[in-house]
């Protein structure tokens, strides 16, 4: 009931509108990669997903901002099922890669930030290793781009006001790990799968 | 409601309704081209929305005024949203868009509310085009300075201050022999601002051969200007005995409407074709943003109830 109405009231205060591009809202294990510019763009992007594919769906977030005040924590981990993950660096125990693959299971999909922070930039910066990873340990799943706009303006990084713009999520085909591709070459390609999208 | 006057209004704008949707419906039952069925299907969904304003304006006057008021700020709020969002804006202007969505437009309302004219009419012109600009420039980011705060300030004056000067009819006219029958006066300026919109639309379609401005809008004919707006004014001085007016003053507020109303289209056409956009967002489904529809009342409305408040209303 309640991520019932927090995606609402996120649905209302961004406007976020999902455009399935390259695929469909299928019930499926994907892996969501987007553009990373606010603290929004978890919640609005899990916002925007339909509800039978919210509940199976782990944004992954910075564990030092989702468990910053009582609220925050509840939020993050009651409501978005999210996986938290250090910020700064990985030690060998606190591996966020091995994090992720558990919290997805055999169901549940994920959404993911390869930025590996928030740039105030419209175009993504270069991709971490994180995605390589994942889908070289998990090379059957579906990688789908999202390009998420104007959340950045919604809520700025360093803002704790909001300005009701109308974001949008687009959803692009999916991509694979080809057998055999250079992690660069396969994060550069997954890269531009995102600023693709821009085109209409 | 135990005016009749409006209940007559309501009523045959409900029959107009239902005898377009019939016709509607006749329409996509018959199999035509491509071009047709899309068509059909276009107008279809447009009817489908005109219901759904139909049945929320109506709810809003049956509650008088608070409704209205309440209506009017919704709108203005959701149509700043779809402004702002294709208007380029920079992280310095952040603030100063907050200020502008959650205080300044509720402040507006706020004041109709409680009817403080003088200040109603100068808070968006006066007050906040001098204070927004410092807000922005505090911030510290000039780059495209007076491009940003122009264009927001442009965005309050049309979304925020035009819109609201319509459920201002409502409540801040006072004209002698007309006493509460308001609602009715605002029934009949969204009839008029709308039905002009739709009879210009039709004759344009069915006569258009001469566009006005092609660079802006290749869709707005002479044939469909002129058309429309005679029988705009036609049906709007037929009118005359739901309003305070004479059935020659009801032509000519018409007049006034109507050719207002086509100025406020073509100028965010203009606005549109630069940015190289259709629509100004896509909440109403057949007929594009909140915006589309409401930008011949956004310019209509501060002209209607000016005409009305000098020479029809006491202050």
């Amino acid at each position: 009931m309640t991520s019932h109405l927090v995606a609402a009231f996120l649905r209302l205060l961004t406007g976020i509108t999902a455009h399935w591009r390259g695929c469909g809202p299928d019930v499926r294990q994907r892996i969501y990669f987007a553009n990373h510019s606010s603290n929004l763009d978890a919640p609005a992007l899990w916002a925007a997903l339909p509800p039978a594919l919210r509940e199976l769906t782990c944004p992954v977030a910075a564990r030092d901002y989702w468990t910053a005040g009582r609220v925050r924590q509840h939020l993050a981990e009651k409501v978005f099922n999210a996986v938290l993950i250090e910020r700064k660096a990985p030690t060998a125990r606190d591996n966020p890669i091995e994090d992720m693959l558990k919290a997805m299971g055999e169901r549940r999909s994920l959404i993911l930030f390869p930025e590996g922070g928030r740039f105030p930039g419209p175009d993504p910066v270069e991709f971490k290793a994180g995605l390589y990873h994942l889908a070289k340990k998990r090379p059957e799943l579906e990688l789908i781009p999202v390009l998420l706009d104007n959340l950045n303006r919604v809520l700025p990084k360093g803002e704790l006001l909001p300005a009701p713009l109308i974001a949008s999520a687009t959803f692009g085909a999916p991509l694979r790990l080809e057998t055999g591709e250079q992690r660069n070459d396969f994060l550069t390609r997954a890269r531009q799968a995102i600023l693709d999208l821009r085109q209409n | 409601m135990h005016d009749r006057e409006l209940l007559y209004l309501a009523g045959g704008v409900l029959g107009l309704l239902l005898v377009a949707s019939v016709i509607g419906w006749f329409a996509a039952r018959r199999s035509l081209s491509d071009a047709g069925r899309a068509t059909v299907s276009n107008l279809n969904a447009r009817m489908r929305a005109w219901w759904i304003m139909t049945a929320v304006f109506g709810l809003a006057l049956a509650t008088g005024g608070m409704g209205s008021i309440l209506l009017f700020a919704f709108t203005s709020f959701t149509a700043l949203r779809e402004f702002i969002t294709l208007t380029p804006t920079r992280y310095g202007d952040h603030r100063a868009l907050f200020w502008a969505f959650f205080v300044v437009t509720p402040l507006q309302y706020l004041l109709l509310a409680v009817e403080w004219y003088g200040m109603f009419t100068i808070l968006i012109p006066v007050y906040v085009f001098l204070l927004l600009p410092i807000r922005a420039a505090a911030a510290g980011e000039t780059e495209k300075f007076l491009e940003r705060t122009a264009k927001i300030q442009w965005g309050l004056m049309i979304c925020v201050y035009c819109a609201s000067h319509a459920p201002a009819i409502l409540v801040l006219l006072n004209i002698p022999g007309y006493e509460n029958q308001n609602a009715k006066l605002l029934f009949y300026f969204v009839l008029i601002c709308e039905l002009s919109d739709v009879l210009q639309y039709v004759f344009g379609k069915t006569f258009g051969r001469h566009p006005v401005a092609p660079a802006v809008s290749p869709k707005k004919t002479w044939e469909g200007l002129i058309g429309g707006v005679t029988a705009t004014i036609a049906i709007g001085a037929g009118l005359w005995w739901a309003t305070p007016f004479t059935p020659l003053q009801a032509a000519g507020i018409c007049l006034a409407i109507t050719l207002m109303g086509f100025g406020g289209g073509l100028v965010m056409s203009a606005i549109k074709r630069d940015r190289g956009i259709k629509d100004w967002g896509t909440a109403i489904e057949g007929h594009g943003g909140v915006l589309d529809r409401i930008d011949s009342l956004c310019f209509a409305a501060p002209v209607f109830f000016h005409l009305v408040r000098y020479y029809f209303a006491v202050t």
